[in-house]
């Protein structure tokens, strides 16, 4: 008797509790959504919007979050845009070098770490496992460990301001995440089709160039991405190696040089963010799901 | 199996090739010839530098004398007494590993509130995942500078607005205070507002990241669990408790190992946001200052060994503590 009222006790307490809490985290999700939303726009579109505005007026009214069409100004694009002896920032040549630097890490990065992630994911080898930790410990030893020594090195050698210096420095900071990301992949490519192409015939080289290669496009891709951002976003070494060299300086140093400039006006340096955003955010944009299944594929194995 | 033995049922293959190697033997070869330019590069620019920064912590060289150093120099004590003895240092490592620990948290958990939020499917959750995901893809230099201007005393719109609609007596420097009063429930304390301001930074940057993996964990999770859950009369906290926690362990310790070691050597966020002052100078800007503005390259070298060896001591009683029962979840 008394067992059973406090069952049913148990019952609708735990009824209305179920009903408490699930109000409550229906209203705390959408509370969190419109929180992060606000949270991870909001500097992206405060940075846009100053970047438009005249000096004067966000000075003026520093709360303000529209412009208006006729206050409305594009000449901070034009400073920074424009080379130094037209009075500009000269982030063209800047935008230029990036771009250098960050493609040929790119493909050099992809000539390495294709053939390293393909011996380390399908072929057993003596070592392999001792290589892997090895490429593990690398991606996580402080970067300033290396930072010393390179910087001492280049210094000697004259080798401060060249870009094909900073190249080598990206592809080894890049090579571990990128052999991580790939062997991923070609684990997930089933080893029977290999086989079939090596009855057939095909050496390993071709094996890995006409079978292995063409499947694993999506994956290969995406980390072309993801080595072009970081090469792109780099900022330690570029400021190492390039700062007394302004012809070859990348846009990200170049921005962070800009600020130090006392007459720099903040839109100015605003706009010089903008132009230092976009191109990798485009390109996030354009390979989103790409992206995000090739860095986290294999995470929701545990 | 021995490198020696052959798989039975492959020696009809090997046969057609040329060299009387086993495929055993050819496949050992050609791992190490695919991994080689891997192996060089790694052992050139990441191995040897480390080595040599070993060695240079020994001895006493700065950018000047650096022709004079070589692999028999004078072999000494004296970087690492030298930088055991200025305050600045035990400082900075504290500091460090406060900004590390907090950031770490402030993202780790910042991910799993934004995982659980985006969960299930609503109108518009596509374009924000993908938002969301701005402040971990976006050049730090230009976010740093965002938030820097944002937070300025003179013409930020944060302290524009916390003066006119939240009240604030002053504007607030954020990033150039050391310290300041705050009352809570009538207690006053003060707390650290540059490095706190320098956490937020982190944790808003690097959440994206855990909210990556957490999220592609939770939709792994069997539905049936959850199901199973809910006809037991499980409230959604108990089943947020009991079912998603245990399920997202692992990846929430891992996640924390990650970042941990990320944030510990880190430099480009607090140099471009404080320049290390204001009670931000971690071990990483200090070894800069040391290195490009003392040339200094032997305490350089010093610190960041003690930053490394510090690091790993680290990581040792993290897997000490936690190694066995990771383990024993999987």
């Amino acid at each position: 008797m008394g067992r059973v009222s406090s069952l049913r006790a148990l019952r609708t307490d735990r009824f209305s509790r179920d009903a408490v809490e699930t109000w409550l985290f229906t209203v705390l999700r959408w509370v969190v959504i419109g929180f992060l939303a606000v949270a991870t726009v909001f500097p992206f579109y405060y940075m846009v919007l100053l970047s438009v505005r005249p000096i004067e007026d966000v000075l003026l009214n520093p709360g303000s979050l529209w412009v208006g069409w006729d206050e409305l100004t594009l000449t901070t694009y034009r400073t920074v845009l424009s080379p130094v002896s037209a009075g500009g920032q000269g982030f063209l040549t800047f935008m230029l070098n990036s771009a250098l630097v960050s493609l040929a890490t790119v493909l050099l990065t992809l000539l390495v770490a294709i053939p390293g992630s393909y011996a380390v994911s399908r072929l057993r080898f003596t070592g392999r496992r001792q290589v892997h930790f090895l490429f593990l410990a690398v991606y996580l030893f402080p970067t300033m460990l290396l930072a010393i020594p390179l910087f001492t090195l280049f210094t000697r050698m004259g080798l401060r301001g060249s870009l094909a210096a900073l190249v080598v420095v990206y592809i080894a900071q890049t090579v571990p995440v990128s052999i991580y990301m790939l062997r991923n992949y070609f684990t997930t490519i089933p080893e029977g089709i290999e086989e079939a192409a090596a009855i057939d015939g095909c050496s390993r080289w071709q094996i890995v160039l006409r079978v292995t290669l063409p499947l694993a496009a999506p994956a290969v891709m995406a980390n072309a991405l993801y080595i072009f951002m970081i090469a792109w976003n780099e900022f330690l070494f570029a400021l190492l190696f390039l700062v007394e060299h302004r012809e070859r300086w990348t846009v990200s140093l170049g921005l962070a040089q800009l600020s130090g400039g006392i007459e720099v006006s903040r839109t100015v340096l605003m706009a010089g963010s903008v132009v230092l955003t976009i191109p990798v955010v485009l390109l996030f944009f354009a390979a989103e799901r790409l992206l995000i299944e090739g860095l986290t594929s294999g995470a929701d194995k545990g | 199996m021995t490198t020696t033995q052959r798989a039975p049922t492959r020696q009809s293959a090997s046969r057609r090739f040329f060299r009387p190697l086993t495929l055993r033997q050819q496949e050992n070869r050609a791992g190490w010839v695919f991994l080689s330019p891997t192996l060089v590069i790694v052992l050139v620019i990441v191995v040897l530098p480390i080595l040599w920064t070993t060695m240079l912590a020994f001895q006493r060289v700065r950018l000047i004398n650096i022709r004079q150093a070589g692999l028999f120099g004078d072999y000494t004590l004296r970087n690492f007494s030298a930088v055991f003895n200025t305050p600045g240092f035990w400082s900075s490592l504290w500091t460090t590993l406060v900004y590390s620990v907090g950031g770490t948290a402030l993202s780790v958990f910042g991910g799993l509130v934004a995982a659980l939020a985006l969960r299930r499917a609503f109108p518009g959750r596509g374009p924000l995942r993908a938002a969301m995901l701005l402040p971990y893809v976006a050049p730090v230099v230009a976010v740093a500078f965002a938030w820097e201007v944002m937070l300025s005393p003179q013409y930020g719109i944060v302290n524009e607005w916390g003066v006119r609609l939240l009240g604030w007596d002053a504007p607030v420097a954020f990033l150039s205070q050391r310290q300041t009063q705050v009352s809570l429930w009538g207690v006053e304390f003060d707390i650290p507002l540059a490095l706190l301001t320098v956490v937020l930074f982190e944790g808003w940057r690097y959440f994206p990241f855990a909210f990556l993996f957490l999220l592609a964990r939770l939709q792994a999770v069997p539905r049936d669990l959850e199901e199973a859950a809910l006809v037991d009369g499980a409230t959604p906290s108990q089943r947020l408790r009991h079912i998603l926690l245990p399920q997202l362990g692992p990846v929430i310790a891992l996640l924390c190992v990650l970042r941990f070691i990320m944030t510990f050597n880190k430099f480009d966020d607090v140099y471009l946001l404080t320049g290390g002052g204001a009670g931000t100078e971690v071990v990483a800007v200090r070894v800069y200052e040391f290195l490009t503005a003392r040339f200094d390259i032997g305490a350089a070298a010093a610190q960041a060994l003690v930053m490394a060896g510090v690091l790993v001591i680290f990581l040792l009683i993290y897997l000490r503590l936690f190694a066995p029962r990771l383990e024993g979840e999987r």
